[in-house]
């Protein structure tokens, strides 16, 4: 990246929150400023005329008119390299643990911390070599920066075509040069990137695989593809951030990036706390190994929460750039917009609907088509899934932020507060809840799971759909006065819910379920109403079909890490009481 | 000092001086008027040209005249252990009659953010001796968790009866209380205060009092006084301290008082666009911090305007708080105290705060099943409400009368019923015992051998021992 505009110092003219108005600076949008004697860092968001609003990321009292505000002449931009895996940072990319070292348990201003580590070594392994062609975005070398990640080291992407005049082996600090390029250019193991221009690629591709998360009513009902997008709006309490929390252990993303967005502490911290101790069930190690967190509290500067899910973003389309499958987690964009709208506000501008800015909706747009499966510079394949929280006020869908999101991604899990007032959890309503990838997707599970997935999956919501319509006329004359064949299809979808759709985020065993497991559990249940009716046709009585013995044993069934033995001695036993087989 | 006769605009709380040298932003301003009293302000905005100073005391009696001095420094509030069993105005001031505080330190009352990297999971049961609380909706040690109020309804009770009851099991240490009133009547503030007196809470309290009748704008401050001295005993002394803040939504209206002044761009219902950012100021300062031993626990009160939880006060609220407990004006008609509706509360940190080691080993599926079965019991009210009793089934109506009772007997206690958790856990179990053992389907069979009633001897649960003594 070029650095034209020398830093050029001036000074504060008017302070307002976190807004700070600066004259004497000729900057550019989005220029990153220095503002007071401490350097407080922010961002010019307008200019007008010889005066520079700049938006500061950290508190302001105390600053004063004539204050001193450098301007570096740099967008705000993130530093790529190794040291990003295991990571957690503010929302500007300083690491927490680092700012905890230098201003103890309370955060303070003004601390400079980079966002790589200077002195950690990371053994480099080229697999370019003296004389090589390369250009931007080319893999040159390779570090195991982690167990699980092995982060390959990228030329800038806007590098034009170069040949290697020299190439070094070994261990070396993101600092050191490892490499020195036909014209005098020296590239070290990180380079810059700012974090509003999305990373280029040579071309977009089609979404067709999923992205397999564990979660029975997600991969199976409402399943996202790998380049996806999808958005969890839900009511306060409702197991929003339960549900990201289960994406971001589960989900078979090789780089998960979770965005805390103006969220609550604890909960970071229990992210913290929890994911190092839990283990990838596909590679047996520690989650954290391929985790980037990112958190900037609600306490935490409005800025900076601003700038969190961009930091997020650009770290998540530069593993893409290796050739990996990221996932990213932002929770909330409901905080994000707020954000926007407290500084649109300051800033004085016209407000949109409810406030928002009237660029909310392209800003929203431009976050999202982030997101992709794509062919990158180096002609691998490479995907950023997008799951963002909304929290809409007062759970009302038809809020300015819920509706922009809605209009762009592809995936909507509803989430539903009666249900989480029941204890159904996940409480991901499935009346409402839409995947616009079922068709897409329907391909790979069929070959990779079941032939009769894409059938399975539509008898199951046919039985959902009819309940609730039952469910009308139940409320009105109990159950008892419906027809013996419509109080079958109540009990297969209560199995259906109870059994498929509920899920433990706390057991152990129920927290992650295989797609191959989520088959079988399904396909068991639909068995089961086959051989209800069949009874129904023999004659059973209505009451000896409802109260079947083996019934609870069948729904423990999930519970047990052997859980086909399980299922198939109750099924055996329901199946015996049935049908006398 | 700087100091200025140049005031050329005064609006609702706001004043702007003009003319003066660099100010910095957040400023502790003084305005002495003519008649020589003295008030205090904060700079909110600051530029070459004009300063814009919020007034705490209101504005009333300024003039163009008033002097307007600088101080160069920002609010601070003088913090000492005597603060203890002492009564301070809502900007910090004595208003017991008692000396002046002599500060050990002088703490900015905006806190800095705690980092996320530096705090530790608040995982320890606090008991507070009410069933629906410390059963379905358990706190934690360093949790903050408000209760949704509306008017008329008995949240002030509560508030006390936990500030009385709230314990550790085993820790055998009690909680210093922070108490800030922000905007209530006299009446209220006076039950508080006597009850503290009565109970001889206020030797381990601080109680920050504005009234309805003190300046609106100081209630601005009123909380972050008391969450700065909160801090200070926490983190300098060790203690465990409880915060009660109410009524948060006087807070709000403040706030909102003070963006229309300022001709802000207001958000919804008039609500500045920032107030969940400044809400999250306040919550966020609940909490517990790796390697030290004092904790903060936040009891924050707000009544719901037209009791609507979708209002921008509990809509905001909830989205930073660690879950709700909130009051039903149904319940209360009833008679029944407290009037805790169980099924739109929630405590987000109870997951890690209770079972085997903490509460007990069943309270987990227990909870689930409690709350599965209660809130079945509601739905088919409204089926009854159409059908009548007679038309529901044997099974229906056990979960019908499973409702009644969980409000009767398990909700309902007394204003200084204090009880254990093992009381409250066997009490459910007693309810729970009202329904087919074939329904229980939350709970481990193991669990059901151990406590449900019909696997017991009588007499042996702690809700028999406590009858047979009664």
């Amino acid at each position: 990246m070029e650095v034209k505009t020398a830093g050029k110092v001036g000074e504060v003219y008017r302070v307002s929150g976190p807004l700070v108005v600066a004259e004497g600076i000729s900057p550019r949008m989005y220029d990153v400023c220095y503002v007071g004697e401490e350097g407080l860092m922010g961002e010019v968001v307008g200019i007008v005329g010889n005066k520079t609003l700049v938006q500061v990321y950290e508190d302001t009292s105390g600053i004063k008119p004539g204050d001193r505000v450098e301007n570096t002449g740099m967008p705000l931009s993130v530093e790529l390299g190794p040291g990003l895996i295991k990571s957690f940072y503010d929302g500007v990319q300083r690491p927490l643990p680092a700012l905890k070292e230098a201003s103890g348990d309370f955060i303070s201003r003004g601390i400079h911390v980079p966002g790589l580590d200077r002195n950690q070594k990371w053994d480099f392994k080229p697999i370019v070599k003296k004389g090589d062609k390369i250009k931007g975005g080319d893999i040159i070398g390779i570090v195991q920066e982690s167990e699980l990640v092995e982060h390959k080291i990228l030329a800038p992407p806007k590098l034009g075509e170069r040949t290697i005049t020299e190439i070094y082996d070994g261990s070396f600090t993101v600092e050191d040069t490892i490499a020195v390029l036909d014209d005098g250019t020296e590239l070290k193991m990180y380079h810059k990137w700012p974090v509003r221009e999305a990373r280029p690629y040579q071309e977009k591709l089609p979404p067709v695989i999923p992205l397999i998360t564990g979660q029975r009513i997600l991969d199976t009902m409402f399943p996202v593809a790998k380049g996806g997008t999808a958005a969890i709006p839900g009511p306060f309490g409702s197991g929003k951030t339960v549900t990201q929390h289960q994406l971001a252990k589960w989900s078979d993303a090789r780089i998960v990036v979770y965005i805390g967005c103006g969220e609550r502490g604890n909960e970071m911290t229990e992210v913290l706390e929890e994911f190092p101790e839990l283990i990838d069930p596909r590679s047996g190690k520690p989650l954290m190994e391929r985790t980037v967190l990112i958190a900037n509290t609600s306490n935490m500067p409005v800025a900076a929460r601003e700038a969190s899910v961009y930091t997020g973003i650009t770290i998540a389309e530069y593993f893409r750039d290796m050739g990996y499958d990221v996932s990213i987690m932002a929770d909330s964009t409901s905080r994000w917009a707020e954000a926007m709208r407290e500084i649109s506000g300051r800033l004085e501008e016209m407000p949109g609907e409810e406030g928002y800015p009237a660029y909310l909706a392209s800003r929203i747009a431009e976050f999202y088509e982030r997101a992709g499966r794509v062919k990158t510079l180096c002609g691998e394949v490479g995907s950023v899934t997008v799951v963002g929280a909304v929290s809409p006020p007062g759970g009302d869908f038809s809020e300015p932020v819920t509706q922009n999101t809605l209009r762009i991604v592809k995936v909507f899990w509803a989430l539903d507060a009666k249900l989480a007032a029941r204890r159904h959890f996940p409480a991901i309503n499935w009346l409402q809840s839409y995947s616009l990838y079922v068709d897409t997707l329907k391909e790979w599970y069929e070959q990779n799971v079941a032939p009769d997935w894409g059938e399975l999956r539509r008898w199951a919501m046919e039985v959902l759909q009819e309940e609730a319509n039952l469910q009308e006329i139940v409320q009105l004359v109990g159950s008892d006065a419906l027809p013996e064949s419509q109080r079958v299809l109540l009990e297969v979808a209560r199995l259906i819910r109870e059994v498929f759709l509920q899920q433990y985020a706390y057991h152990p065993v129920d927290s992650y379920c295989s797609p191959q497991k989520q088959y079988d559990l399904l396909k068991a249940i639909k068995t089961l109403n086959d051989w209800f009716y069949k009874a129904l046709d023999q004659g059973k009585l209505i009451d000896e079909i409802l109260e079947v013995p083996g019934k609870e044993e069948f729904a423990r069934a999930k519970f047990e890490e052997n859980y086909k033995a399980a299922m198939e001695e109750a099924m055996n036993k329901i199946k015996s009481a049935l049908l006398g087989e | 000092m700087k100091e200025y006769k140049t005031i050329n605009k005064i609006a609702g709380p706001l004043i702007f001086v003009e003319k003066t040298e660099p100010v910095g932003f957040g400023e502790l301003v003084t305005i002495t008027l003519p008649d020589g009293s003295v008030k205090r302000g904060q700079v909110l905005d600051t530029s070459k040209e004009v300063v814009v100073v919020q007034v705490f005391e209101g504005t009333r009696g300024i003039d163009s005249s008033s002097t307007v001095r600088f101080t160069g420094d920002i609010v601070r509030l003088p913090c000492s252990k005597d603060m203890l069993g002492r009564v301070l105005s809502g900007s910090g001031d004595p208003i017991d009659g008692g000396p002046k505080i002599v500060p050990e330190e002088r703490r900015e009352i905006i806190g800095a953010a705690i980092n996320p990297y530096a705090r530790q999971y608040p995982r320890e049961f606090i008991q507070t001796g009410i069933s629906a609380i410390d059963g379905m909706n358990t706190l934690v040690r360093g949790q903050k968790l408000p209760i949704f109020s509306g008017s008329g309804l008995p949240h002030n009770d509560i508030a006390l009866q936990i500030a009385r009851q709230a314990k550790v099991r085993g820790g055998g240490e009690e909680f210093a209380v922070i108490f800030a009133a922000m905007g209530i009547t006299h009446e209220e503030a006076y039950q508080f205060m006597k009850d503290f007196e009565r109970t001889g809470a206020l030797e381990r309290a601080v109680v920050f009092l504005n009234l309805a009748d003190d300046p609106a704008i100081e209630r601005i401050l009123t909380p972050r006084m008391a969450l700065t001295a909160a801090e200070f005993l926490a983190y300098e002394y060790d203690l465990h301290v409880l915060v009660i803040l109410t009524d948060m939504t006087n807070y709000c209206e403040a706030l909102r008082e003070m963006s229309a002044a300022r001709e802000e761009v207001p958000g919804r219902r008039g609500y500045p666009g920032y107030m969940y950012t400044d809400l999250a100021t306040i919550y966020e300062r609940a909490g517990r911090i790796r390697g030290r031993k004092g904790t903060i626990t936040q009891f924050p009160i707000l009544t719901m305007p037209g009791d609507d939880i979708t209002h921008p006060i509990p809509d905001l609220t909830g989205y930073i708080t660690e879950g709700q407990i909130v009051l039903s004006r149904e319940l209360h008609a009833k008679g029944i105290y407290p009037p805790i509706d169980v099924l739109p509360s929630l405590s987000r940190l109870m997951k890690e705060g209770i079972g085997e080691g903490m509460t007990r080993d069943d309270h987990v599926q227990w909870n689930d099943q409690m709350y599965a079965a209660y809130a079945e019991g509601v739905d088919l009210r409204g089926l009854v409400a159409i059908v009548g009793e007679e038309a529901l089934s044997e099974r229906d109506r056990k979960f019908l009368r499973f409702a009644d009772e969980f409000e009767k007997r398990f909700v309902q206690q007394g204003k200084y019923e204090d009880r254990d958790i093992e009381y409250t856990l066997d009490l459910g179990w007693e309810l729970l015992a009202m329904l087919p053992e074939s329904e229980l389907t939350k709970i481990e069979k193991k669990y059901i051998e151990k406590y449900h009633p019909a696997y017991k001897k009588k007499g042996e649960t702690k809700v028999e021992a406590a009858e047979a003594a009664a």
